[in-house]
C-alpha cells in the first residue's frame, strides 16, 4: 500500500479536502457524460460561436501550464539550479494541465471516437492538426516525466527493480526535457496560428513571417511568460494551504525576475503586432479597427487592460529586485500575469467569433450553460485531486524531504 | 494522345432585386439534402439551413424605406479557401475539377474550427441528432446521406445532383454533362428566378455573363477569398451595404 510521507496532514483533514473535490468532479464529469451521450446542445455554442468557453480556458490552461517545459528547459538544458525546488510541482501542473485539457476537448468535439482520424488522415497545412499531434506527443513526454516521481514514493521505492527503473529514467530526463521543449514550443505557437491563419477574419487574421502568423510566436512568447508566474502562484497557493515553506526565495525571485523580462517582451512585440494590425492588416481586409471594438463588451478598454494592466504594469514589477522582494507583489504581480495571459486567449477566441463578418449579420455575446461551467469545473477539481495526491504522497518539494530528514 | 476535360467552374448569381424573401429556396435545399428538423428551442444560431435569406433594410422612414432579401449560403470560395485550410483532418475539399468546396461528413469530427475561420457564417453544426417528423421520413432524398449528430455541414451546390448528372452521362457514354444537367434545387425551386447557377468558366453562360455585368459584385470580395457567388443588385445602398468594400463604390446609396 502506498503511505503518505511523515510531516502531511491527518487522513481524516486529507479525506475531507479531497472529498468536497471528488464531489465537484463527479458532477463535472455528469456534464461531460451529458454531452457525450445526448449532444452538444446542452452547451450554449451555436453556430455562431463553434468555441466556446471550453476552447478559451483550455488555451489558457495550457499556457499556464507551459511553466513544466519551460523549467525544465532551464533546469535540465540550461542548468538553472535555482529551479530544482520547483521542478516536481512543474511537472505535475504541467501534467495537469494538458490532461485536463485532452479530456475537455473530447467533449467539445461533436465525434470524439473519430480524433484519430487527424493522425489517419492529417491536413498538414492546419493549425489544429500540428496542435493535435504536439499535444498528443507532449503529454506522453509529460507522463515520462510524472513516472520518476510517483516511483519516488517511500513505499515504492522500496522495491529494487522500480528503483533502478527510476534511476535509469532519470538518466534520460534530460532528452525528455529536449524534446519537450520542442514539442511545447510548436503546440503553443500553432495555438497561437489556429487563429493567426483565419484569413476570413479579420479580427483575428495577422501578418505572416514565413508560414507563421505573427500570433505564433505570440502565443509561445506570452506561454513562457506566463508559465513561471503560474507556478509562483500555485507553490504559494500550496504552502499557504500546508502552512509551510515549500520553495526558497530565491527560486520565486528567479522565476518572477524570468516571467517579468519574458513578459516585457511579449508586452513590446503584441505592442508592435497591434500597431501592424491597425493600420495594414484590418484596413487590407476591408475592416477599420473602431469597427471591432465599437461594441461595449468588447471595447478598447479591453485591449488597454490586455498591453498595459496586465502587461506591461506586471512585468515592470517582476523586472524590479526590489519590488520583487515585497511578498504581497510576488503574488499580486503573477497573478495579473494570469490574468493576462487568460484575457488574451479570451479576446482571441470570444472576441473575433462576437464580431460578425457580414455587414448584415449581427454581434453576438454568447455565455457559457451551467454544463460547460461544470464541466470545466470538473477539470479544475481533477487538477486540485492529482496536485494533492501528488503532494501527500510523493516527495514532491525536495526542500520540505530534507528538512523532514533533519 | 490524352483528351484533356476542360476544367469546371460552378457558381451562382442571385439576383437581390427579384428576391422576394419567400424562402422557397430554403425549403427546396432542405428537401434535397436531408437537412433534418431542429427542435424549436435551437433558435436562430443553431439550425440547419444551408441557404439562409436575410432581410436587410436601408433604415429609412416611409416612404423613403426600402427592403432587400440576400439568400446567403456557402459562397465557395475559390482562393485560400478560409475552411480548406484549418480542417485538422481533411474533411473540407474544393474539388480542382469544379471548384466546389465539400464537406466529409463521414470524416469530420466535429471540432467546429472550419465554422469559426469562415467569414460568411454559412457552416452549420449538427447539435442534435438527426429527427424528421413522424411521416415524413419517405420524403428523404435516396441520393443524400442524412449527418449524424457532432458533424458541420453546409451547402455542396447539391452534390448529390451532381453526381446523378455525372452517372447519367457515364452510361451514355459520354464524359461531360451539359449545363441543363445539373441544377440546384434552389435555383430550380426559385420563383422569380432570382438564382443561376452553372460553369462560370464557360464564357457563354447565363451565370458567367451576369457575373461579369456591371450590377455584380460579391460579398466581402476584400477578404481575398474568391466567392463564386454573386450578387446582382441595382440599388446602391444595398451595394453599398453588403459588399463591404473599404474604396468608394460604383453606385450612389438610394434616397
Amino acid at each position: 500500500m502506498i503511505e503518505p510521507l511523515t510531516n502531511r496532514a491527518p487522513t481524516r483533514v486529507f479525506l475531507t479536502w479531497i472529498g468536497f473535490w471528488i464531489a465537484l468532479f463527479a458532477i463535472g464529469g455528469y456534464f461531460g457524460m451529458l454531452c457525450l451521450s445526448q449532444g452538444l446542445h446542452h452547451t450554449n455554442m451555436n453556430n455562431r460561436f463553434g468555441f466556446g468557453i471550453w476552447i478559451f480556458l483550455d488555451l489558457t490552461v495550457i499556457a499556464l501550464g507551459a511553466g513544466a517545459f519551460f523549467s525544465a528547459f532551464l533546469l535540465y538544458i540550461l542548468k538553472k539550479q535555482a529551479l530544482k525546488d520547483v521542478i516536481g510541482s512543474a511537472v505535475v501542473l504541467g501534467f495537469i494541465c494538458y490532461s485536463g485539457a485532452v479530456v475537455v476537448l473530447a467533449i467539445d468535439v461533436g465525434q470524439p471516437l473519430r480524433a484519430w482520424f487527424t493522425f489517419w488522415h492529417p491536413n498538414a497545412h492546419s493549425m489544429l492538426a500540428e496542435v493535435t499531434f504536439c499535444l498528443t506527443l507532449y503529454l506522453l513526454v509529460l507522463a515520462i516525466e510524472y513516472v520518476p516521481l510517483i516511483l519516488k514514493n517511500p513505499s515504492l521505492s522500496k522495491n529494487v527493480s522500480l528503483l533502478i527503473f527510476e534511476g535509469q529514467l532519470h538518466k534520460v530526463v534530460v532528452v525528455f526535457a529536449g524534446v519537450g521543449a520542442v514539442l511545447s514550443f510548436f503546440h503553443q505557437g500553432s495555438l497561437g496560428g489556429l487563429y493567426g491563419v483565419m484569413n476570413g477574419r479579420p479580427f483575428a487574421f495577422r501578418e505572416h513571417f514565413f508560414i507563421w502568423p505573427s500570433t505564433f510566436f505570440l502565443f509561445i512568447l506570452s506561454a513562457i511568460a506566463a508559465g513561471p508566474s503560474f507556478l509562483i502562484l500555485i507553490n504559494k497557493l500550496a504552502s499557504k494551504i500546508t502552512k509551510k515553506q515549500l520553495v526558497r526565495k530565491e527560486a520565486y525571485d528567479f522565476l518572477g525576475r524570468i516571467s517579468g523580462w519574458l513578459l516585457l517582451a511579449y508586452v513590446g512585440l503584441k505592442s508592435a503586432d497591434t500597431i501592424v494590425w491597425i493600420n495594414h492588416t484590418a484596413p487590407a481586409s476591408g475592416y477599420s479597427v473602431s469597427e471591432f471594438f465599437k461594441e461595449a463588451s468588447f471595447g478598447t478598454w479591453i485591449l488597454f487592460a490586455e498591453i498595459v494592466l496586465f502587461g506591461l504594469l506586471p512585468a515592470l514589477v517582476l523586472i524590479n529586485s526590489r519590488l520583487r522582494k515585497r511578498p504581497s507583489l510576488m503574488i499580486v504581480a503573477p497573478m495579473l500575469v494570469c490574468i493576462g495571459i487568460a484575457i488574451n486567449r479570451y479576446v482571441m477566441t470570444l472576441q473575433s467569433q462576437s464580431l460578425p463578418t457580414l455587414p448584415f449579420e449581427e454581434f453576438v455575446l454568447y455565455t457559457p450553460s451551467l454544463v460547460e461551467i461544470g464541466v470545466f469545473g470538473g477539470m479544475i477539481s481533477y487538477g486540485v485531486i492529482v496536485f494533492s495526491l501528488s503532494y501527500r504522497y510523493l516527495p514532491l518539494y525536495p526542500g520540505l524531504r530534507q528538512k523532514a530528514k533533519t | 494522345m490524352t483528351k484533356t476535360t476542360p476544367q469546371k467552374r460552378y457558381g451562382m448569381v442571385i439576383d437581390i432585386d427579384r428576391c422576394d424573401g419567400c424562402g422557397a429556396c430554403m425549403v427546396a435545399c432542405s428537401l434535397e439534402n436531408n437537412v433534418s428538423v431542429v427542435p424549436p428551442e435551437a433558435g436562430i444560431h443553431r439550425g440547419l439551413t444551408w441557404i439562409r435569406v436575410y432581410s436587410v433594410t436601408n433604415e429609412k422612414e416611409y416612404p423613403h424605406s426600402d427592403t432587400a432579401y440576400l439568400p446567403v449560403s456557402c459562397q465557395h470560395c475559390g482562393n485560400e479557401t478560409p475552411c480548406v485550410g484549418v480542417c485538422p483532418q481533411s474533411a473540407v475539399d474544393v474539388d480542382p475539377k469544379n471548384g466546389i468546396v465539400s464537406q466529409i461528413p463521414e470524416r469530420c469530427m466535429g471540432c467546429r474550427y472550419c465554422m469559426v475561420a469562415c467569414p460568411y457564417h454559412a457552416r452549420y453544426f449538427n447539435w442534435w441528432d438527426p429527427v424528421w417528423p413522424e411521416g415524413t421520413e419517405h420524403l428523404l432524398n435516396p441520393g443524400v446521406t442524412p449527418r449524424m449528430r457532432g458533424v458541420v455541414e453546409k451547402c455542396n451546390f447539391c452534390h448529390g445532383r451532381h453526381h446523378a448528372a455525372q452517372e447519367r452521362a457515364a452510361s451514355e457514354g459520354r464524359s461531360e454533362i451539359e449545363p441543363n444537367e445539373y441544377q440546384t434545387a434552389c435555383a430550380e425551386a426559385c420563383p422569380n428566378g432570382a438564382i443561376t447557377f452553372g460553369d462560370l468558366a464557360d464564357k457563354d453562360s447565363e451565370v458567367a455573363k451576369l457575373a461579369a455585368g456591371p450590377e455584380s459584385f460579391q460579398l466581402l470580395k476584400t477578404l481575398g477569398t474568391g466567392p463564386k457567388v454573386y450578387y446582382l443588385t441595382q440599388r446602391g445602398w444595398v451595394r453599398d451595404m453588403a459588399a463591404k468594400t473599404p474604396l468608394p463604390l460604383d453606385g450612389q446609396p438610394d434616397d
